[in-house]
């Protein structure tokens, strides 16, 4: 399952874009988003997904459980 | 770390984010000879005080000298919205116009369209002598906006000041950069050097892809902040060190930050109240946490202040200020009238107004080397506190009533020492209204023994006589320092022949919240 971006939590900080391994996140109108075919979860980078550790709201970066989880 | 003081101005949507703030700030080595003459960092001391390479550094910059920060201004360009840690005095979230406080801003701008602020406002406002890079996030965690930014606006105004102020994290990484760029002030962060200390101020650290929590993330921080701190003093980059004081977390440790980053070449430590309120939406404010009163942290910047100087002045603004510290110009520049606006650099005309500070500032000073040979002779122990009107350029310039803020003198036998400052504009604060504006401004000067202002009002002046501070207009437009000796020197007099009562002013209040203007609904800055 990638992870998302609940838009209504986003500061909009950008902290998360450059972390991102697989370049999925952009920012679109100020919020950024996550491509979920990019998404990996990290997996195979780094112990734990970048958006999720740098941003600075608890609860943003979530699973988004309307896709299958992902595989390598 | 800075200050939008403008009610109902339209923030973007990028301004959603706001952000901590990191207060910027300088480096190494005002005074350390002493002496009763030093107050903040080459106050009044001045450029005797100092080595000249390091006075040349300071003498124009607001934030590093307490003397030019009558006469100059700087700007905060918010171009840094990421962060790397977490402190539980921020809140990214909280959006609000009104705040003044760091980290806060309205609007992100892009290094092109800081670049392009900077000249109109440099072009506009002569006195504009400092760009600093404060946020709303860390700079350092934002390098290619911030040094973007700084290589442009190098390249079209070299006179212009370029500094940082960073929590430090990042900071070893950078500083070979900095030094590249000619940044030549840098502020760090630091409030603690003890993990068990610091793990009640930072929830996490987010360092080389990997969130750190707890004392782990104290520890990491605090090292590399010292790190940053010994390259800097190295590099010849004059360093402050910012702290935020916690009252019942950080307060009595500070003595401790202030001998370690004195060893390791801090040129300067500014100690600033928490800000802390419900509203903000902080862990500290949620919390209850409260913030030390006026005397408490005067005794702390005090205690400090043996060897080093002390930053006192600082208004703790936002990442977006403009203007003189304690005013904030920055609703005048949006993005929208810069782009429309028909920029004239111009050089000559900017140092024409530097030339005529240094005018102006010798004649203060030589007028208070005059006043204080007045109190030659005077061998008494007793200190007062006077509060100060002033709209800048060192004099006594302001009505009591229009004062968003009063500056803070400390007089002995030895002079006027400027102590601090204290804000009274009105903030949203549950509880006071409008009408009790005048009780918020006795609040807040409550440990003075007078207030020295251009104009009062017979009514303001009735409250505060029966408050016990005296209301002083006869040196209406005169210089500060001066005015305050010879005010002092007659209330010596009057102590000798009884004429005033020798009692002890209590404690006074250090103000938080939001501002919000005169007449504005008191709800909409919350």
């Amino acid at each position: 399952m990638p992870y998302k971006i609940v838009a209504s939590q986003c500061t909009g900080c950008s902290a998360c874009e450059p972390e991102c391994p697989n370049k999925a996140i952009s920012e679109k109108d100020g919020i950024f988003l996550i491509d979920p075919k990019k998404c990996t979860e990290c997996i195979g980078f780094f112990d734990e997904p970048q958006c999720v550790a740098v941003c600075p709201v608890d609860k943003t970066c979530i699973v988004d459980k309307s896709f299958p989880r992902y595989q390598k | 770390m800075e200050a939008l003081m403008e009610p109902g101005r339209v923030s973007e949507r990028f301004s959603k984010l706001k952000g901590l703030a990191i207060a910027v700030a300088p480096h190494k080595g005002c005074g350390s000879s002493g002496g009763s003459g030093k107050s903040s960092c080459g106050s009044s001391a001045g450029s005797g005080d100092l080595p000249p390479d390091v006075w040349e550094k300071v003498k124009n910059h607001p934030c590093y000298s307490e003397e030019a920060h009558h006469h100059y201004a700087r700007m905060h360009v918010a171009v840094a919205p990421a962060c790397n840690i977490q402190c539980n005095y921020c809140n990214r979230k909280y959006d609000c116009a009104n705040e003044s406080r760091p980290g806060v801003v309205s609007e992100r701008l892009t290094p092109e369209q800081a670049a392009r602020k900077v000249l109109a406002v440099a072009s506009e406002i002569p006195q504009m002598t400092v760009l600093g890079i404060a946020g709303p996030g860390d700079p350092l965690a934002n390098p290619d906006k911030t040094f973007g930014t700084f290589d442009r606006v190098f390249k079209a105004a070299p006179d212009i000041k370029l500094c940082l102020s960073t929590n430090g994290l990042a900071l070893p990484d950078h500083v070979a950069r900095i030094k590249d760029f000619k940044v030549d002030h840098v502020t760090i962060t630091i409030n603690m050097i003890d993990p068990e200390v610091g793990a009640r101020i930072y929830p996490w650290v987010f360092f080389r892809h990997k969130r750190y929590t707890g004392k782990d993330a104290a520890k990491l921080l605090s090292e590399r902040q010292l790190e940053g701190l010994e390259m800097l003093t190295q590099a010849g980059i004059l360093c402050k060190v910012n702290s935020v004081m916690i009252p019942g977390i950080n307060d009595d440790h500070l003595v401790e930050v202030n001998k370690a980053v004195k060893s390791r070449g801090a040129f300067l430590h500014n100690i600033m109240p928490l800000i802390s309120a419900p509203e903000h939406g902080t862990v500290f404010g949620l919390s209850g946490q409260r913030g030390p009163t006026a005397q408490e942290l005067k005794a702390l910047q005090d205690k400090c202040e043996g060897e080093m100087n002390m930053m006192r002045h600082c208004r703790q603004c936002r990442a977006d200020a403009v203007g003189l510290l304690g005013e904030d110009r920055g609703a005048e520049f949006t993005t929208e009238r810069i782009e429309s606006m028909e920029v004239q650099y111009d050089a000559g005309k900017r140092q024409a107004y530097r030339d005529s500070v240094e005018v102006e500032r010798s004649a203060r000073r030589a007028a208070r080397e005059q006043e204080l040979l007045t109190l030659a002779g005077e061998n008494s122990n007793r200190k007062i506190l006077l509060a100060v009107a002033t709209k800048g350029g060192g004099k006594v310039n302001e009505h009591f009533g229009h004062a968003k803020e009063f500056q803070i003198y400390e007089m002995s036998t030895a002079g006027a020492k400027f102590v601090g400052h204290r804000r009274v504009d009105l903030y949203c604060q549950g509880g006071y209204g409008e009408e009790d504006a005048l009780a918020g401004v006795i609040r807040a000067i409550n440990d003075c023994v007078a207030v020295l202002v251009a104009k009062i009002g017979a009514c303001p002046k009735e409250e505060l006589r029966k408050a016990g501070i005296e209301p002083i207009d006869q040196y209406a437009y005169g210089y500060i320092e001066t005015s305050a000796i010879s005010y002092y020197r007659g209330y010596l007099e009057r102590l000798k022949s009884g004429a005033v009562a020798d009692v002890e002013r209590g404690d006074a209040v250090i103000r938080q919240g939001a501002f919000v203007e005169v007449g504005a609904p008191a709800g909409q800055a919350a």
